[in-house]
């Protein structure tokens, strides 16, 4: 039987830590993921778990802790939130490329300057580049069960990835919802042991990690490193298939929301999705306009052709960027989409909008606007800006 | 621990073996082998090391020169790295998934660690993780081509403090690491280098890998290219660096500061300096100042040693 509670988002995932009980987490404070570590810190003191947590002195030695201890054949997890992020950057991809299968509780929130600690996706979209999986949630529910999938995508023998679970700062990590918790002896059975191939600690050989790889050697880790995303796909999915098996919640690389018969669509990632929603039933309830949305739950490895496929009866599509990368054209999900449905042949028009950037809000009515203009654009053909704000002060 | 038998403990296994790509007359090299002559035959070890020269020799794919598991993460979290390693190990022997032991040893040279990587040895020694941090010291960041540090001695020639029409080498004088590590109050540390017989850095070595808790070693470990000598000096080097009190070997035990080896005659600065191309500009004509402010440092470090070994 699940178990009803009111829980925050990082509460939620402290919780998972629980349950799973990992070996080593190494972590550092940082708003708004400070109270994972805390929790889990308020766990051990209590008895309740015997993970050893590393009081680290920065992000960059909480990676390098963990780094250091999943390649010695421990589980090993930490979490974090924007510069702490930026301060692992190259860890990030040390961990990646040594195919560690750590886990990484990232609690979204805009990258300085300025100094800044409410939700945007700076931090993780700057490091969708590093080799790690990344997968995120609309809800408090959507990332304590991500949290709880998230070991036994890492440590598929097909896999070796580390995987960052994804939150929105204070949206979901400090607001309360009702949520249901998978039992104790089921999360345990559910998610096992890790049992690691090759590691420092094996009595029975040595191991030699961290090579210095001259350019005869370099490109195929990356080559492998690519393989094991594809194979990622496959695995994300089994486990999710798993996971329905035991809770009944089913998770696909994205959610369609009343897509499937939608002229207008809204791409997007994380909490918004859930403003999105209300926006599409008022939209449907009161005009009867066919409104949708695609919301991106796993953006590493990215599931274009599943995307396309999903967007090709669409008129028109509004790509949703909680995060800038300064192209001058584009963010990092309007770039990616567009990039598979023109792969796809797709006939859709795209808009590509900035929205939240540093906490600013997002309403009802803001996305009312988008599905106004998504209309227009489909009905004219006619693009007038490919990126525009949601909510900018003029 | 048994009395130190030179031939004895030079007969045991190589735990780095050769065919790493290290230069001739490489101090590095030497404290490696000497540090892991150390451990006891039989007992199983994770060697840890930042990026460097000796990682980048070392450890080049598909080839390691290590006898034992290994693990190079990046520059600047030797520290960090090893700590979880040996949390992990802890946590792994609590649950019952490991019986054996382990001994927990990384090396970093003094760009590693006095400055890149100062804060996560700092965090490591601090937290009291059951390891050694071995610096070898060779007082510039050789792997990139020689550049100061705040290991360089004063006035010494770098890449970035060249010697030149107006400059004198390094401005600053050096960062006293052991020192530094010995206010962390760990259980052990100890500076040292290569004496005739090696006993020192082989006491020293033993010492920090069987005190349980953090232990810190400095060891001199001069470098032929940066430095500039030639590589059968080495240890006529490592020789004037402790008859001059430039490079005192000492230990602190739990706070108890003592100096290890005092020399008969404490021979002047010169007999260091002169046989090193990065400190050829002082011994011109004109530049004897610089030599006597050098000597004044040497001089003042070694008597506040002295007090600090007397208490």
């Amino acid at each position: 039987m699940a178990v009803r509670e009111r829980l925050s988002g990082n509460e939620a995932v402290a919780y998972a830590i629980k349950q799973i009980n990992p070996d080593v987490m190494p972590a550092f404070p940082i708003t708004p993921s400070t109270e994972i570590p805390q929790y889990v810190a308020n766990y051990i003191a209590n008895g309740e778990i015997d993970t050893e947590f590393i009081p680290v002195e920065s992000e960059h030695s909480a990676m390098s802790a963990t780094v250091g201890a999943s390649a010695a054949g421990a589980r090993a997890l930490t979490a974090t939130s924007s510069c702490g992020l930026a301060l692992m950057w190259e860890e990030l991809y040390v961990a990646a490329s040594n195919r560690l299968p750590i886990v990484l509780a990232l609690v979204n929130r805009a990258l300085s300057g300025p100094i800044n600690i409410n939700a945007d996706h700076s931090d993780s979209m700057g490091a969708r580049d590093s080799g790690w999986i990344q997968i995120y949630a609309e809800s408090n529910q959507e990332v304590y069960d991500n949290f709880l999938q998230a070991f036994l995508i890492a440590e598929h023998k097909d896999v070796m990835l580390p995987v960052m679970i994804c939150q929105d700062g204070f949206i979901t990590s400090h607001g309360v919802e009702n949520i249901l918790l998978v039992e104790d002896d089921q999360v345990k059975e559910f998610v096992g042991e890790r049992e690691p191939e090759h590691y420092l600690l094996n009595p029975n050989e040595t191991l030699a990690v961290g090579p210095y790889a001259v350019s005869s050697y370099y490109m195929e880790t990356k080559r492998g490193q690519r393989e094991a995303m594809i194979n990622a796909r496959k695995v994300i999915l089994e486990v999710a298939n798993r996971f329905q098996a035991m809770t009944g919640r089913q998770y696909g690389f994205f959610e369609a929301y009343r897509l499937e018969d939608a002229d207008y669509a809204v791409v997007i990632i994380g909490s918004a999705a859930g403003t999105c929603k209300a926006a599409i039933e008022e939209i449907r309830n009161t005009t009867g306009k066919k409104v949708g949305l695609l919301k991106i739950r796993v953006f590493r490895p990215f599931p274009e052709e599943e995307i396309a496929a999903a967007l090709t009866h669409v008129k028109a599509v509004a790509i949703l960027d909680r995060s800038e990368m300064f192209s001058a054209t584009s963010g990092p999900l309007g770039a990616e989409v567009r990039a598979a449905l023109y792969q796809a042949k797709g006939t859709a028009e795209t808009v590509n909008y900035f929205y939240g950037l540093g906490g600013r809000d997002i309403t009802v009515e803001d996305f009312c606007q988008v599905y106004d203009n998504l209309e227009k654009i489909a009905a004219e053909h006619k693009v007038t800006d490919m990126y525009e704000y949601i909510g900018l002060r003029s | 621990m048994e009395a130190y038998n030179f031939k004895e403990i030079m007969s045991k296994p190589e735990r780095l073996a050769p065919g790493h790509r290290m230069c001739a007359g490489c101090g590095g090299t030497i404290a490696v082998r000497g540090v892991l002559r150390a451990l006891h035959e039989g007992d199983k070890a994770v060697v840890g090391n930042a990026t460097g020269c000796l990682e980048v020799s070392s450890f080049m794919y598909p080839y390691t020169a290590y006898e034992d598991s290994y693990i190079h993460n990046a520059f600047e979290n030797a520290g960090a790295t090893l700590s979880g390693v040996e949390t992990a190990y802890r946590v792994l022997k609590k649950r019952g998934k490991l019986k054996e032991d382990y001994k927990f040893i990384t090396f970093g040279g003094d760009g590693g660690t006095y400055d890149i990587g100062f804060q996560s040895l700092s965090g490591a020694m601090e937290r009291g993780h059951d390891m050694v941090y071995v610096c070898y010291d060779n007082g510039a960041y050789m792997n990139t081509g020689t550049q100061r540090s705040s290991a360089t001695p004063q006035f010494a020639d770098t890449t970035t403090t060249p010697a030149g029409k107006v400059s004198n080498g390094k401005v600053q004088i050096r960062k006293d690491l052991a020192a530094i590590m010995a206010e962390h109050h760990i259980p052990y540390v100890g500076q040292t280098t290569f004496t005739a017989n090696f006993k020192d850095l082989h006491t020293k070595a033993e010492k920090a890998i069987y005190t349980p808790g953090a232990a810190f070693l400095n060891v001199l470990a001069p470098c032929p290219r940066g430095w500039g000598y030639e590589p059968s000096d080495l240890m006529d080097i490592c020789k004037a660096a402790v008859d001059t009190c430039y490079w005192p070997l000492y230990e602190v035990v739990d706070g108890k500061w003592s100096i290890t080896y005092e020399p008969k005659e404490k021979l002047p600065i010169e007999d260091f300096l002169r046989s090193q191309r990065r400190f050829r500009h002082l011994f011109k004509p004109g530049n004897e100042e610089l030599i006597a402010e050098f000597q004044r440092e040497v001089d003042r470090r070694w008597e506040e040693l002295q007090v600090k070994c007397s208490k």
